[in-house]
This record gives structure tokens, C-alpha cells and sequence, in this order.
């Protein structure tokens, strides 16, 4: 049988970080004493009204821009009806038919949609099975009930684990560049739920699909995916079939198990929301949301690659991290005749680890290393001025003082030997010392020549450049 | 002391305002007249006087539907589900009112989420007709139509749906107008029909439902459906009808109307043409499909509204030692009356997957229709009028039996609702009940474009100038 491939969507909630709730003025709070954050209308009074928060709404049409979508002129909200104690109204106000946002994509993912709605409150369940059946007592917090959320749906353009968690990490980063959400996993301001099925390699049909819940960090994200595909694939290898359902992740074993079909047997019976009227943003408000955009990471990834020729992991490593992109991008203006590729490098390589060696809390944009000394130390090296390890040696003392390259290379006395006559005997005298490796050498073993090397840099304690030194060897060897 | 009980709304407040008549007096004499209800029209009322009390409407009594949420006041919808519900909020209506000066005089009985056209769905027993207490004073607002008309209050706020305030006003000899959807905040209002549901004043005279309509309009943040009456409300003067157009609708003829209130409205068609109006007739083809089109949004709409009675976090709580499934499903069936179970039912139905488009989505287009219908009269015509019920009040029980025959009450109110335009019902006189007994009141119903609220009280108040109906209950023969 042939391979069988993975199909994988996203569905993504994302918090948004507004000041109050989606549809009342409470407060919204994260870790506050329960229920505090209430009113009548997010408890559902009898007689209460929605009001739509309008900083959400910009928020949602952000997001809509930077995931490249059309938005609908006039988008409808709908009641989506169900009886839990979650939600106080017994229904949630969604958007169905009409949604906020449609036909996006951020890389190589399609979006299917993006819409608004309301979080529902928590509920915790006490007792052993943690659900509500066979709960001996729930309780309910309210403080979430109503948070405003921008639910965003993929097309399933994922094919395996490793790349929806990729996929994910990336549109994290595009939402929390925007500032409209915290993003925060572990505490659910962002939530994402994964669609999966698997089919023939070669086949365009999609497979019977299950939806995963509950895993809340990316890790999980690519363990339950990696879980459900290889029991999918097993399933179908043994000659069964896949049954649509959806899976709850257990974080503390990785294992995926079904949820109660009476838990999900919905009939949302959805109908337009009466007391809200279409949610048609002005002019002012699209252009707000578009103007307002930074330069996002795929956007980024994309200029870093093609025009300033860095490697895609670089690439990826900087455009999710706008500060440290910033610096990257100040210090290769200022590198004169340096190539941004060995700029990126110094970057994301040398001054990262130098960093971590003074104990990784200050990143490069706050470090001492202004970008235009990094500039100077990367020129210098590419100048040949100091050797590639000398230039460690001053980036290292640059991240504890700060100050001048030069100077420092100047008061260690790191300048490269640049008098080749100077040099030569130097390497005379190590061909002398270590005849062994001279003759295996001119005997062919090329990997003799690293002994000699070693014992020329031991000598100028670091100050000659290697490709000279490896000149001037063979050249006396006659190689 | 009873002089100041005949003096209407309008009459009262400008006494206040002179200074001839202290505020709080002319409460008091209201509170106790209120103190006498034999109609069973109030599930609460005033204990204390009107206070400090300044503003156009300064200690002027109102009678409160009790859909109406009051803050730490009782407030049931007539429900046993909200027995004992004391809100943390007042209505914008209500509140509006205050602001004016006005005070709640009592909560008034209703039938149960405004559900009913008799007034015999409440929880907390039936309102009795003042006209005739073997009768019933029309619905959902009986109870504040029957304070007004048997003289226990001198005005009256309550919601119309489907005519839940034209009917009863009519029914009861007073004046009822529904305002068009979205002239009155709803918040704090509770939902019946989302779509629908819209306060309205229920008085003795055109005069004093101008007076209370320019308070209680006007665009409020806290309901998005709102957006109040440009250029506002002022009293009504004009006493002719000269040049306006008014619509009978051509399928009126084979509608089924009791002789007696066919007789009374055509009798109000000439006085209209006595004032230099035109009558004739206009073609509203989908209006006959009101009713249909009507018990399936209203339920649906309930359906959702009504979810919310759970019994978790204010209200009855049925007491029950399973588990929260088993708590709702008591609390629910313990809570609700047979004719909102009968609709939740309907509208759950008519909204679930498979069926949505049949009956919803159907539903929604027989609306548009409808107001396609009224949109084209209103291109030829100022008003389209219609005896407000097909019949005078009926008697307690004589429908009870027959959900049909009690929905078809709504048959010339709902077009209007479903419309979103305002209408209004005025007394036009007295006839007898199909089965023969007293005289009973005969109401007229004038319906406008949506936000020409202030032609439809001009109209109204000239037609009514010419009517010059007087009658009260227990004088109607006299």
C-alpha cells in the first residue's frame, strides 16, 4: 500500500487583548479572583443587550489584513444555541454564513475564513472524570465569558505534524506583532484545535477527518497530530476506517481520546442575531486596519531571502523576532561591503551565543553591542584585519563592556599579522617542528595540514588568517 | 381626590407644572385607586409616595408591564421561572420615564413572555375585562391596558410583539400605539421576539401617548437596534384630514370580522371622509400570511430568548438531586406555562438543522413581502387602517382550548409588527359581542411608515377629536 499522506487545518482561537469584553464593558482579567469581572449582561439578565466592542472590531479587521483577506461589507453575527453552563445565554454570538473575513493565506496556508465571537466563561469541573458527566459539583467563572475572540479557520493545507506546529508558531508571531492578543498558550489566549485525516498519496479527496482538542502548546500541537495520524494510518493500514469524532489531548500521557458522543451531538440551530445589526466597517476602519500593519514575519522572511540573499533559517529566525530583526537590519546598513548573509550569521550565530554565555536575558537590540560596533567587528574580520576567532574574542569582551572594536583589538594586541615575510617564517618554523605531518602531507593527506595550522595559530596566538596560512604551507611543501 | 383621577396625562402634568396640583398628591390619589384592583391587572405596586419628583412628567403614576425589568423591584414576565427575580438593572424605558419625572405607580400582569392574546397565559392568574370581568382584557399587556381602562392608573407602558398592545387597547376602549422597530430602546425589556418586541404606550387619549412616546424614544447605546425618531415627538393639534390618503386593504372584505366591529369601522371610514380624508383600497396580497409567517420567527426567536431560564444563576431553581441536565430539565418544566413550552417547541423545530430554510428561512421572505406590501400602499397612501381585532373582548376560557383560534386575535396587528411601522389603535365605539350581552369597545387601527410617527398621532388625534368616544366601563349602556 502506498504511503498515506497527512491532511491537516487549523482552527485557531485567538483572545483578543482589548480593554473590556466583546459585547459589555466588564473588565477583561486573566488569574483574578472568579467572578468578578460580571454584569448583567454577561451574566444574561433577563432583558439584557448586546453592544458590540468596536476596538475589537478593528482589532479582527487587523488580523483579517495581515492573513490577507477580503472582508465582507456587511458581515452578520448569529446565535449559535446550546445549553451548557458556560454560556449564560445558552447560546454564543458567532458569525456563520457571513463571516468577518474569508479567502486569506499566510504562506503556504490558505485561510478558509476569520470571524468574530464571544469566549464562554470557564467551568470547572470537581470530581474524577474532570468532565461534566459524572462531576459530583461544577463551578462556573464568568470573568472569560465574553472575551472577544477571532476564530480563524485554515484550509487543511498541512501535511505533516512538524508543519502545522511551524504553521502555528508562525501565525503566533504574525498575531502578536499586530498587538492585538497576548498569544499566550498555557493560558489560552490562543487556543488551536487540528483537523486530521490522511489519503493515497497522489489522492485530491479528502479522508474521513477528526478533530483534536486541548493541546495546549506547540509541542502538543505536533505530538497529538503525530498521534492521530500514526493511529489513523494504522487504522486504515489494517484494513478500517476512520470515524469522524473529536479527540481530547491528554497533556499528561499524550494519548487522544474521544469525547462522549452526547457532548457533541449538537444542532447549534443557528439563526441571525436580532439584537445586533450587520457589522459594516467604514472606510476609515479598513484603511486604519491595513495602515496599521507592520512589516510581519512572512513578509519579512520573504525580503531577508530574496533580497538580502540570507539563508531561510536565518531568515526565519529573525523575522520572529522584529527586535532583533531591527538590529540585524541597522547593522548590515552599516557594514560597509559586508555581505547581510555574514551580517544575519554574526547575528543569529556569534553574538546569540555570546549572549547566552552572559546568561541569555538581554537580547542584541539591548545589549552593549551597539549594531554599529557589530558592523565594525564583522567588516574587520571580512577586511581580514582580525582572524574569524579574534573576532569572537572582541565580540565577547564587546557584550560585558561595550565600546569600540578597534579599540579592543588594538588593547589586546589582536590585529592579524599582516607582513607575509613575517608569517612565512612563522610557518617555516612549524614545518619544521612537525616533519611527520609534512610528510604525509606532500603524501596526499590533506587533513595532516590542520596539526600545523594549529601550531602556526598557537604561535600568533590567534592573529594569522587561515586561508594565508594554509597558502603559505602549501606553497612551502610545493604543493 | 377623584376629581384629579379624571384629569388625563397631558391635563395633570401641566397642573403640576403651574403648580396647582402638588406631585406627589396627585401620585398618592393614584396609589390608592391602584390599592382597589379587583381586575387582578397588577403583581405589584407602589408602597411609597412619589418622592422628589421634577421633569415634564413630574409624579405622574405609570403602570408598568412587568417585562419591564425594575432594579430590586419584583419582575416575573408573569413567570413562574422569575419568581421572586429581583434585577440589578432598570429598563431604559423605565428609566427614561423616571428622568421625566414620572414614578412607577405597579408592575401589571401580562401573559406569561408576552405570549398570548387574552391575558389568561400568566402565572399569577388571569386580568378580568373592566368592561365586562366575565371577559378578558386582550393581551399580552392586559393588565396594563385593564388599569388604564378601569381607572387604577392614568397611563401604562407595555411591548407589543404581534399587537400585544394594539389588541388589548382595544379590547379595553383606550388608545395603544406601537411605535415602528427601533423608535424605543429595548434594554431592559424582556426578550419575547427579538425582531419584534418594541415598547409602546397604552392611554386614554392620543394626546397623552405623544407625551409619553416623546420620553420614552430616542436612540440608547446600550440597544444597537435603536436609532429613536428624527425631529422627536410633539403634541398632536391638527382636527382635519383634509388630503390625506388613507388604505382599506382590498382582502378586508372576506375576512372573517364579527358584524358588530364591521359595522363600527365603517362607520369611522366615513367619519374619515366627514374629515376631508380619502378612503379606498389598496392591495396587501401577503398580509394574510402574517399570522403564519409570525408563529414561526416569534417562536423561533423565543425559543433562543427563553434558553437563558435555567435556574443556575437567578430565579427558580426546581429542586432536584440529579444532575445539571436533570436541574434544567425540571427547573424548565416546572417553570414554564403550557403556552411557552408550546412555542419553545415550535420554535426549537422550525429552527433545527433540515428544517431551518422550510420554515425559518420561508418565514423570513413572507416578512419581506409583507413589508414590500406596505411599502407599495404607503407610495399611493398616508395610512392603511383596519379594525384592530376581529372581535370584541370574548370570553374567560372561550379560546383556552384552541391555540388557533386565539393566534387568529393577531390577524390585523401583525402584518404591522412584521412590518416594523408604526400603528396605533384608537376607540371607535361600542358594539355587541357576536353571542349577544352589553356593548363592548371597538378599536380602529391606523398603521403609518416607519418614523412618521408624529403624521400617524395627527391623524389619530383628528379622528379622534371627531369620534369623541366617552364611554366607560360600567356606563357603556347607561
Amino acid at each position: 500500500m502506498a504511503e498515506l499522506e497527512a491532511v491537516i487545518g487549523l482552527e485557531i482561537h485567538v483572545q483578543l487583548s482589548t480593554k473590556t469584553k466583546m459585547f459589555c464593558g466588564c473588565e477583561l482579567s486573566f488569574g483574578d479572583e472568579p467572578n468578578v469581572h460580571t454584569c448583567p449582561v454577561c451574566l444574561a439578565h433577563p432583558g439584557v443587550l448586546p453592544v458590540p466592542n468596536e476596538r475589537a472590531i478593528r482589532y479582527a479587521l487587523q488580523i483579517a489584513a495581515a492573513l490577507e483577506c477580503e472582508v465582507a461589507p456587511r458581515s452578520i453575527f448569529h446565535r449559535k444555541n446550546y445549553f451548557y453552563p458556560d454560556s449564560p445565554k445558552a447560546y454564543q454570538i458567532s458569525q456563520y454564513d457571513i463571516p468577518l473575513a474569508t479567502n486569506g493565506r499566510l504562506l503556504q496556508v490558505r485561510i478558509h475564513r476569520a470571524h468574530l465571537e464571544e469566549d464562554a466563561a470557564k467551568t470547572i469541573h470537581v470530581g474524577e472524570s474532570g468532565r461534566i458527566h459524572g462531576s459530583a459539583t461544577s463551578l462556573v467563572d464568568f470573568n472569560r465569558g465574553g472575551t472577544p475572540l477571532v476564530e480563524i479557520v485554515t484550509e487543511p493545507d498541512l501535511r505533516s505534524a512538524h508543519e502545522a506546529a511551524e504553521w502555528a508558531r508562525l501565525l503566533r508571531e504574525t498575531v502578536r506583532q499586530l498587538g492585538v492578543s497576548n498569544v499566550n498558550m498555557e493560558e489560552g489566549s490562543l487556543r488551536v484545535d487540528a483537523n486530521v485525516s490522511v489519503r493515497p498519496g497522489g489522492s485530491t479527496e479528502l479522508g474521513t477527518k477528526t478533530e483534536l482538542k486541548n493541546m495546549n502548546s506547540f509541542r502538543f500541537l505536533e505530538r497529538g497530530i503525530e498521534a492521530e495520524l500514526a493511529r489513523q494510518r494504522e487504522l486504515i493500514e489494517a484494513g478500517g476506517t476512520v470515524v469522524q469524532e473529536t479527540l481530547h489531548f491528554d497533556p499528561s500521557d499524550g494519548t487522544l481520546t474521544p469525547l462522549r458522543s452526547k457532548e457533541e451531538a449538537h444542532d447549534y440551530r443557528y439563526f441571525p442575531e436580532p439584537d445586533l445589526v450587520p457589522l459594516a466597517p467604514t472606510e476609515e476602519m479598513l484603511s486604519e486596519a491595513r495602515e496599521s500593519l507592520p512589516e510581519l514575519p512572512a513578509a519579512r522572511m520573504a525580503r531577508y531571502e530574496t533580497e538580502l540573499g540570507l539563508s531561510s533559517e536565518a531568515a526565519t529566525l529573525l523575522a520572529a523576532d522584529p527586535e532583533t530583526a531591527d538590529y540585524f537590519e541597522r547593522a548590515a546598513a552599516a557594514a560597509d561591503g559586508v555581505e547581510p548573509r555574514v551580517v544575519a550569521n554574526w547575528v543569529t550565530g556569534e553574538l546569540a551565543a555570546a549572549l547566552r554565555q552572559e546568561g541569555g536575558e538581554v537580547s542584541a537590540a539591548s545589549s552593549l553591542v551597539e549594531a554599529e560596533s557589530l558592523a565594525a567587528l564583522v567588516a574587520m574580520v571580512g577586511e581580514k584585519k582580525i582572524s574569524h576567532g579574534s573576532g569572537k574574542t572582541v565580540l565577547a569582551a564587546l557584550v560585558v563592556e561595550g565600546g569600540d572594536p578597534a579599540a579592543i583589538v588594538e588593547r589586546e594586541g589582536l590585529a592579524q599579522i599582516s607582513d607575509s615575510g613575517e608569517l612565512a617564517s612563522i610557518v617555516a618554523a612549524a614545518i619544521e617542528a612537525n616533519p611527520d605531518a609534512a610528510d604525509q602531507i606532500r603524501a596526499g593527506n590533506n587533513k595532516a595540514i590542520g596539526a600545523i595550522i594549529g601550531a602556526v595559530m598557537k604561535e600568533t596566538k590567534g592573529r594569522a588568517d587561515g586561508g594565508e596560512v594554509n597558502r603559505l604551507i602549501k606553497q612551502k611543501l610545493g604543493i | 381626590m377623584s376629581e384629579l383621577l379624571e384629569l388625563t396625562v397631558a391635563e395633570a402634568a401641566k397642573r403640576v407644572a403651574a403648580g396647582e396640583v402638588d406631585a406627589g398628591e396627585y401620585f398618592d390619589a393614584w396609589r390608592g385607586a391602584a390599592a382597589g384592583d379587583e381586575l387582578n391587572a397588577y403583581l405589584w405596586r407602589a408602597e411609597d409616595g412619589a418622592g422628589e419628583a421634577e421633569g415634564p412628567l413630574a409624579g405622574i403614576p405609570v403602570a408598568v408591564k412587568d417585562i419591564f425589568c425594575t432594579e430590586g423591584i419584583e419582575t416575573t414576565a408573569a413567570s413562574r421561572i422569575l419568581e421572586g427575580y429581583r434585577p440589578p438593572y432598570t429598563a431604559t424605558s423605565v428609566r427614561r420615564l423616571g428622568e421625566a419625572g414620572a414614578r412607577v405607580l405597579g408592575k401589571t400582569n401580562m401573559d406569561e413572555f408576552a405570549m398570548g392574546s387574552s391575558n389568561e397565559n400568566s402565572a399569577f392568574g388571569p386580568v378580568l375585562n373592566p368592561w365586562d370581568r366575565g371577559r378578558v382584557p386582550g393581551g399580552s399587556s392586559g393588565g396594563s391596558a385593564a388599569a388604564v381602562a378601569g381607572g387604577l392608573a392614568p397611563c401604562a407602558i407595555g411591548t407589543d410583539t404581534g399587537g400585544s398592545i394594539r389588541q388589548p387597547a382595544a379590547l379595553c376602549g383606550i388608545v395603544g400605539l406601537k411605535p415602528t422597530y427601533g423608535s424605543i430602546s429595548r434594554y431592559g425589556m424582556i426578550a419575547f421576539a427579538s425582531s419584534l418586541d418594541q415598547c409602546g404606550p397604552l392611554t386614554r387619549d392620543v394626546t397623552d401617548a405623544a407625551l409619553l412616546l416623546q420620553v420614552l424614544q430616542g436612540r440608547d447605546p446600550c440597544d444597537s437596534t435603536s436609532v429613536g425618531i428624527a425631529g422627536g415627538v410633539e403634541a398632536p393639534r391638527r382636527e382635519d384630514l383634509k388630503g390625506l390618503r388613507f388604505a382599506v386593504p382590498s382582502e378586508l372584505a372576506r375576512d372573517a370580522i364579527d358584524s358588530g366591529v364591521r359595522e363600527v369601522f365603517e362607520k369611522t371610514l366615513e367619519r374619515i371622509e366627514r374629515l376631508g380624508g380619502e378612503v379606498a383600497e389598496a392591495p396587501l396580497p401577503h398580509a394574510e400570511h402574517g399570522i403564519s409567517a409570525y408563529y414561526v420567527i416569534a417562536p423561533a426567536e423565543a425559543s433562543s430568548n427563553l434558553a437563558r431560564y435555567d435556574g443556575v444563576r437567578y430565579g427558580m431553581r426546581a429542586e432536584s438531586a440529579g444532575d445539571l441536565i436533570e436541574m434544567y430539565e425540571t427547573t424548565r418544566a416546572e417553570g414554564f406555562g403550557p403556552e411557552v413550552k408550546r412555542r419553545i417547541m415550535l420554535g426549537t423545530y422550525a429552527l433545527s438543522s433540515g428544517y431551518y430554510e422550510a420554515y425559518y428561512g420561508r418565514a423570513q421572505k413572507v416578512r419581506t413581502k409583507i413589508a414590500a406590501d406596505f411599502a407599495a400602499a404607503f407610495s399611493d397612501f398616508d395610512f392603511v387602517v383596519t379594525p384592530t381585532s376581529p372581535s370584541v373582548a370574548f370570553g374567560l376560557g372561550e379560546k383556552t382550548d384552541d391555540p388557533l383560534a386565539m393566534y387568529l386575535n393577531d390577524f390585523f396587528t401583525v402584518p404591522m409588527s412584521l412590518a416594523g411601522i408604526p400603528a396605533i389603535s384608537i376607540p371607535a365605539g361600542l358594539a355587541e359581542p357576536a353571542g349577544g350581552g352589553p356593548r363592548l369597545p371597538v378599536g380602529f387601527q391606523i398603521a403609518a411608515p416607519a418614523f412618521a410617527e408624529q403624521k400617524l398621532l395627527e391623524a389619530a388625534f383628528a379622528l379622534e377629536g371627531a369620534i369623541g368616544f366617552d364611554a366607560k366601563p360600567g356606563s357603556a349602556d347607561g
